[in-house]
């Protein structure tokens, strides 16, 4: 169980999020959606405990978040700087499992599977820039699974995904969160990626005035799971939500 | 090629000079006569001793200055706090000179390999430590958050992340600490410690055998030369 009580980031003068509150139950996924800029990054890194909010606080399972910890991992948004370049594939991933002190042959064992998961299989002795975006962006993934992570916190993962691979490892996700009972909190711009994933969906947007972050619409999706591509995306109660949230991301 | 046509001229010029008593017989020897030298030091192996003298002193001199130099180029680049404390102290000990730690050494380990590879260090660590630090500073944030994130311990982000992220950087202050690090182990040697290459070039100066003192000094050059093409690539 993650909550925020009432976050306010500001950097210097300029305030970023303000009064920002929610509780996400633990095994539950919570989606992030709200126009560049105004500040899902930041309530990201503020989940993560890399930076301190300026008001307000973060708890994990009751305790307040004072730093980063291994239990919460982070799918950053800018792929391209997250990987160890000098690292394979298979070296990106081994360090999670390094960082949890997983010994061979578990280790090259847990990373052929998760390469596996992430349809990554083919590219294991790669190195990042030999790989597109997507596939870098599911290396991260595959490795912050490999954290076993209790919270799992995903900066747009897929927005370098192609509609198919990213319908297929929206599936995978959610699967494995469900299996594993992770809570996620997942940020994206898709308001249709947002609903078909979450049990909550938290619209962001920036306050008139002062351009702070606030929350401008919270829903909770009644639909049940597991959850399917074709009926869930055509259900009479996703396309009530999606209309009631689309005219919050206009400008 | 083309590059040989003015130090060949320049060897006849020299070896047909000396031979008609143009030039002073005491400071410039013939080239005939440095090869021979050369030949006779190589021989009865005291150029290879001497050799290997002055470059234990140096490799001794240069490891300290590598680990000292990249563990606190890290440190102090990870911690800008660690920084602000200890900063003043490395810009008010870096401008001393190397040499003028010459008598301390001695008066501290004596003559022998272990005063001599202290002065090396000293010199050595600057560079490697500088440039290590900024590298550090370098390393995409990223990389560091991420290596918070999964709680590495302090040695182990070191090892898989700050340092392989900064090695291209580190790499350019090791390898002027290699060239700097021969430098000042022949300097002392030449100032006062009685051992390596530099000794003996001062010892054959004093015997007035010019020509076993530019065979050590072409032979040293080469030496030189020779470590910076290794240490290139
Ligand atoms: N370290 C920082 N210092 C100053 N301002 C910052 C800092 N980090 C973020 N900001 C500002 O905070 C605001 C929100 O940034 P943030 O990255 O959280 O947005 P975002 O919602 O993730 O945008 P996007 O959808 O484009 O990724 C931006 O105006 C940005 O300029
Ligand atoms: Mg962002």
């Amino acid at each position: 169980m993650i909550a925020a009580r009432p976050v306010g980031v500001s950097f210097g003068s300029r305030q970023v999020l303000a009064d920002v509150s929610f509780d996400v139950p633990s095994g539950q996924f919570l989606c992030i959606i709200g126009p560049s800029g105004c500040g899902k990054t930041t309530l990201l890194r503020v989940l993560a405990g890399l930076i301190a909010p300026t008001s307000g606080e973060v708890t994990a399972d009751g305790k307040a978040v004072r730093g980063p910890a291994r239990s919460r991992a982070i799918v950053f948004q800018d792929y391209t700087k997250a990987l160890l370049p000098w690292r394979t594939v298979a070296g990106n991933v081994a360090l999670g499992l390094e960082a949890c002190r997983v010994a061979e042959p578990q280790k090259s064992r847990r990373i052929e599977e998760l390469l596996s998961k992430m349809g990554l299989g083919h590219c294991a002795g790669q190195y990042p820039a030999q790989l597109s975006g997507g596939m870098q962006q599911r290396v991260q993934i595959a490795r912050a699974l490999g954290q076993d992570p209790q919270l799992l916190l995903m900066d747009e993962p897929f927005g370098a995904l192609d509609a198919i691979t990213r319908q297929g490892l929206q599936d995978e996700v959610a699967r494995i969160a469900a299996e594993q009972k992770t809570t996620v909190v997942f940020i994206t711009h898709d308001l249709e990626e947002a609903i078909y994933l979450g049990d909550q969906v938290i619209v962001l947007a920036a306050a008139p005035g002062t351009g702070a972050g606030r929350i401008a619409e919270r829903i909770t999706v009644e639909i049940p799971r597991p959850r399917s591509q074709l009926e869930t995306r055509e259900d009479p109660r996703f396309l009530a939500y999606r209309h009631r949230l689309f005219g919050l991301l206009k400008h | 090629m083309r590059g040989a046509v003015i130090p060949s001229v320049l060897l006849i010029l020299w070896e047909a000079g000396s031979r008609a008593g143009v030039l002073p017989p005491d400071s410039t020897s013939r080239p005939s006569d440095i090869v021979r030298a050369f030949a006779q030091a190589l021989a009865d192996g005291s150029l290879v001793r001497d050799t290997w003298l002055t470059f234990e002193a140096a490799l001794f001199g240069f490891a300290i200055a590598a680990l000292l130099g990249i563990l606190l180029g890290a440190i102090l680049g990870l911690s800008p706090r660690t920084e602000r404390a200890v900063g003043p102290s490395v810009e008010a000990l870096r401008p001393i000179p190397a040499v003028a730690l010459i008598p301390l050494a001695l008066l501290v380990f004596g003559f022998g390999v272990r005063m001599e590879a202290a002065v090396v260090a000293f010199a050595a660590l600057w560079p490697v430590l500088l440039m290590t630090l900024s590298a550090v500073r370098g390393v995409e944030p990223r990389l560091l958050e991420l290596s918070r994130s999964l709680e590495l311990p302090f040695w182990q982000q070191l090892v898989k992340i700050v340092l392989p992220a900064a090695f291209g950087r580190i790499a350019v202050g090791l390898r002027l600490a290699v060239a700097i690090s021969l430098v000042v182990a022949v300097t002392v040697e030449i100032v006062l410690n009685p051992r390596g290459l530099g000794h003996s070039m001062i010892a054959a100066q004093q015997a007035l055998r010019s020509d076993l003192m530019y065979a050590q000094l072409l032979w040293l050059g080469f030496v030189g030369w020779a470590l910076n093409k290794v240490t290139q690539r």
